[in-house]
């Protein structure tokens, strides 16, 4: 990276991080919401542990996965709606009239995200072993699940880039959240994979990405180190970030044309 | 006629839910949803959460799709109350709602057509979830009345939402308002035995549902659809006994937006 993109993406990155932590409505919701489903879920669904091949016996460290997609999706809306609001008060065509580089304004607008993944990751992580929950990979598991939060949630902040440069408006956004959350309802989120016995349930779980993200954080929670739920997990955060990063490129090239 | 006839008040509720239902029907934003969301706690409950229908102790009788068919019923009749206050609190943030109360010759009619406006929108989420809920294949043990008295319960649940959103719209007048709207109305819905039997829960959760006026509502919907009724007229006096109270926090309200002008 030379001199000039890398103080392009530094100011911009400072921008978004300030403006993240700025705004406590980003922050709150999405450090109480997805802990008070954990606390709700993991007291009423404790006599899950019970069924034949839960691989747990305790609900809350298998529920505590899924805070952290939770802490992803809301990355979507708060990313999304930053970026609309600078489509819908004219800053981005401004920025269009300076030298600045696409990748830059990508970059930049991302640091928001890696922030508030970093907090979130470290707050679900503190609350859930405080209630209880056990973590079979220890320390060292607890920075790969800050890692593996931090890199779903900016990849889904691409995402969020996406959707902001097509729709340019903040209110349009926020009515993708359903669409996003579809993921995580349809998933393995309540209930392992194998115990999903409705067929139809099962098989869209079972093609459902957002599945084996959980099974990554799950893997290390209950079982410790086991290298190929990690790798699918970090790949599939990667290939979303590949393909979301792509795809908010080409649309801000478009949106710039149209300026 | 006198403006301040019952016709007086009737022509405004009519004229307030007619618009409100033309605005939910024609946008996609406000549509979508109100349809999908119920859908999705359906899907994501009934289906990925079947198995729980096997643990020791559980032996609701019609089974687990209906088990969750009345928490999501319900919750879909609590959210078309507060997706109602939302509508509202757009409208007076827009300055339609004070145009409202210049023209309303009984101001409590504004209110009451907001209400209509919810018990619409209500019953049409309620069509296509049973819809949905029966062709995925829902056992409904209750008879034709148990089951109308099911809906009736879900109706009243709706209204008390309703006047509950109401009271807050139309005090803070503006869509900021919106999780003070929603968040109460969450959290008392998840804090009753969602997923399994009031026996079945143990620790805090057990504590809080048990005093928690939703638990009566949930296990005699639960009743209801099974055939089995209990806690029906416990339910239906809680249920009428919230829409009251909501309702005098509505009226409230809309003297604090006469007083603001």
């Amino acid at each position: 990276m030379n001199r000039s993109l890398r103080t392009q993406v530094g100011q911009l990155a400072r921008r978004s991080v300030l403006r993240t932590l700025r705004q406590p409505a980003q922050i709150v919701p999405s450090m109480v919401f997805p802990l008070f489903l954990l606390a709700v879920n993991s007291s009423g669904l404790e006599d899950a542990t019970n069924l034949p091949g839960f691989p747990t016996d305790s609900y809350i460290t298998f529920a505590l996965a899924v805070p952290f997609m939770q802490g992803a999706l809301f990355s979507v809306l708060n990313s999304g709606t930053d970026l609309a609001r600078d489509i819908e008060t004219g800053f981005l065509n401004r920025l269009a009239l300076t030298p600045l580089r696409g990748a830059a304004l990508l970059s930049g607008l991302l640091a928001g995200s890696i922030v508030l993944g970093l907090v979130q990751a470290v707050a679900y992580l503190t609350v859930g072993l405080a209630a209880g929950a056990e973590l079979a990979a220890g320390a060292g598991g607890a920075l790969v699940i800050i890692a593996l939060s931090v890199t779903i949630t900016v990849a889904f902040g691409t995402l969020g880039l996406f959707a902001a440069l097509r729709l340019g408006s903040g209110e349009a956004v926020q009515g993708l959240f359903p669409v996003f959350f579809v993921f995580l309802f349809l998933s393995s989120m309540a209930l392992p994979l194998d115990l999903l016995t409705t067929d139809w349930f099962h098989a869209i779980a079972a093609a459902n990405p957002v599945s084996y993200l959980l099974e990554a954080f799950r893997s290390l929670l209950i079982e410790g180190w086991e290298l190929g739920p990690l790798l699918l997990g970090f790949g599939i955060a990667l290939a979303i970030l590949a393909i979301g990063m792509a795809a908010a490129s080409g649309a801000l090239k478009t949106r710039l044309v149209r300026t | 006629m006198s403006t301040n006839s019952p016709a007086g008040f009737r022509a405004v509720a009519l004229a307030v839910a007619w618009r409100s239902v033309h605005n939910f029907l024609t946008n996609p934003a406000f549509l979508a949803p109100a349809l999908l969301f119920p859908l999705f706690f359906f899907v994501s409950f009934a289906g990925g959460l079947s198995a729980i229908g096997e643990v020791p102790g559980f032996d609701f009788p019609s089974g687990y799709t209906a088990f969750q068919f009345v928490f999501v019923l319900l919750q879909s009749a609590a959210f078309g109350g507060v997706f109602t206050g939302f509508a509202m609190a757009r409208d007076f943030e827009t300055g339609f709602g004070r145009r409202y109360m210049l023209a309303a010759s009984r101001r409590s009619g504004i209110v009451a057509g907001y209400a209509l406006a919810a018990v619409f929108r209500s019953i049409v989420t309620w069509v296509i979830l049973t819809a949905v809920a029966l062709i995925a294949g829902m056992e409904v043990g209750g008879s034709g009345g148990e089951i109308f008295a099911l809906y009736a319960l879900a109706l009243i649940v709706n209204v008390a939402a309703t006047m509950w959103a109401a009271g807050v719209a139309l005090r803070v007048r503006s869509i900021q308002g919106g999780p003070l709207m929603q968040f109460p109305v969450f959290l008392i819905l998840f804090l009753a035995p969602v997923y399994v039997p009031l026996d079945l829960l143990s620790g805090w959760i057990h504590a809080v549902a048990s005093i928690n006026p939703v638990t009566a509502l949930l296990e005699a919907g639960r009743g209801l659809i099974s055939g089995d009724p209990v806690l029906v007229g416990a339910a239906f006096a809680i249920g009428l006994a919230l829409s009251a109270l909501f309702a005098l926090w509505a009226k409230g309200g809309l003297r604090s937006a006469e007083a603001a002008g």
